[in-house]
């Protein structure tokens, strides 16, 4: 088989990478899984959009990225449902330094054209009745940041890249990428065997390893971060409800059932991906102190899935200085769901070397050469 | 009886001509077609539907029922609420 580009994996930056330069009129793109449709992060994350960012790159990515979700439905040409829902973010402050953090944050957000304003406890529980408010010092709200489902948004970027004629093999693990005289020549997987001299690393959590295999060296590591699901409720929250100090990310999506995250600071490295006793604790109590009436509802399932995480937990969207024809799309560092209509559209322009959209020096990888990292993300669950 | 009146998956409301429409689109094992219809993921956790759908996914693909991979199995086994692990956790103390 012969391939213009070939794209390792299908996750949503890899069907948007792929929609967006068949888009553009690409030919023979070839894109490989070793999963099911959205088997990777994709299928397992929160879903949630948000555009509160502490870093002025992820908010302009976040800001681009829900204009996109905005009109991708019919873009896409979807016949199914991508649940978009703009019911915004509330993010929960609970100490001085995060109050006058969250201040700051949102002059930036704001410069950037992001509707984001700062809120007393009482202003809200009117936005979230169930509040505890006694645990409340300020919040802020971003009334056009929201959830999709990921999985029909995933399902959308791949038949709408199909259409363009992107060939998918899902259940087909790329094993080696064979460079010679420092250019790709061709890509070995469990079946096939592709002339090619572009190769696009979408690999999520095992992006480190395909860069191994080119002997690139990528500054990223996997960690499992896990969540939780509840029975489905009628409506009673509008927004995702975060807090950075607490530890939780939480929210009801269209469906009805509860959304649940948090962090484990004392996660190993790795690629483990599964479901703990501890998490289960630990979320129980974050949740019912935060959100009291929560704790009636019935947990039904829980999981876990990789963090892909750079430096200073701001994505690599870029080429390689050091191999001509490789691309990388990782270290999404827990949020590389929201950013993916401009990981697909930054990484289409790079390929065909038009100008990008927005600049993209500090999203490449040799920022991290020589860098102290002063400007990282510290708005992460 | 109509496909239409035929529920595959009561949890989430899935019917027998919901998912023999995906499976035509070529969404052909249990992990592509939980994603996209639900199935399994609700209270039940698939143990209702995860048979029938074997069956119906055996006959559509012409391989033997016992080769046809279902759902994965994930915890809790049966629903729990949330303040119950907060009491637990709390008495255990
Ligand atoms: C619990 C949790 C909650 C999250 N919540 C949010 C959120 O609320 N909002 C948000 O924006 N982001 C969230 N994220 C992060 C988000 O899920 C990821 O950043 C995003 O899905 C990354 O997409 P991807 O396509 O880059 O990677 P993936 O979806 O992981 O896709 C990579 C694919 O590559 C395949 N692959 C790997 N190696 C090979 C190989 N050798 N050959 C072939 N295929 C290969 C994998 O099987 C996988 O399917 C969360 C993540 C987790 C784990």
């Amino acid at each position: 088989m012969k391939a213009n580009i070939v794209i390792v994996g299908a996750g949503i930056s890899g069907v948007s990478i792929a929609y967006n330069l068949a888009k553009k009129g690409v030919k023979d793109i070839v894109v490989f899984d070793d999963n099911y449709l959205s088997g990777g992060a994709t299928g397992r994350c929160g879903a949630g959009i948000r555009q509160q960012w502490g870093t002025k790159n992820n908010c302009i990515l976040a800001k681009k990225s829900v204009e996109f979700f905005e009109i991708a439905q019919e873009e896409l040409q979807y016949p199914r449902d991508i649940e978009f829902k703009q019911e915004g973010y509330l993010v929960i402050a609970t100490t001085k330094e995060e109050d006058l953090q969250f201040v700051k944050n949102v002059k930036l957000q704001n410069s950037l054209g992001i509707p984001a304003v700062v809120l007393t406890p009482k202003e809200a529980a009117k936005i979230v009745p169930h509040l505890n408010l006694d645990i409340v010092t300020s919040a802020t709200f971003c009334p056009t940041d929201g959830h999709l489902n990921p999985f029909t948004v995933t399902d959308a970027y791949y038949l709408a890249a199909k259409r363009l004629g992107v060939k998918f093999f899902y259940q087909e693990k790329v094993l080696n990428i064979i460079v010679k005289d420092n250019k790709i020549i061709k890509v070995i997987t469990e079946n096939y065997e592709v002339i090619t001299n572009k190769v696009v690393n979408a690999a999520g959590g095992y992006s480190k390893e395909i860069g191994d295999m080119v002997g690139i060296d990528i500054p990223v590591y996997s960690e499992n971060h896990e969540i939780l699901v509840t029975e489905p409720i009628e409506k009673i929250q509008g927004p995702m409800v975060i807090s950075f100090s607490l530890n939780i990310y939480c929210q009801q999506v269209p469906h009805g059932s509860f959304i649940m995250g948090r962090s484990d600071p004392n996660m190993p490295q790795g690629y483990n991906v599964d479901a703990s006793w501890h998490f289960l604790d630990e979320m129980a109590k974050t949740a019912v102190n935060l959100l009291p009436p929560i704790g009636d509802l019935r947990v039904i399932r829980q999981w876990g899935g990789l963090y892909n995480l750079s430096p200073d937990r701001q994505p690599i969207i870029s080429d390689v200085k050091e191999l001509p024809g490789f691309y990388l799309a990782c270290g999404f560092s827990g949020h590389g769901f929201m950013f993916a209509p401009m990981t697909g559209l930054l990484l289409s322009e790079i390929i065909l070397g038009e100008k990008t959209t927005v600049d993209t020096t500090d999203l490449h990888i040799d920022r991290f050469k020589n860098s102290d990292f002063k400007d990282y993300e510290k708005s992460v669950v | 009886m109509n496909k239409k009146d035929v529920i595959i998956c009561r949890c989430e409301d899935v019917t027998l001509e919901e998912l023999h429409n995906l499976m035509k689109e070529g969404y052909t094992s249990f992990e592509e077609i939980k994603r996209i219809l639900r199935v399994g993921m609700g209270s039940c956790q698939g143990n209702t539907c995860g048979q029938l759908i074997q069956r119906e996914l055996a006959n559509f693909t012409n391989t033997p029922i016992n080769k046809v991979v279902t759902h994965k199995v994930r915890p809790l086994f049966a629903g729990v609420k949330l303040k119950s692990i907060v009491k637990a956790l709390d008495d255990e103390s």
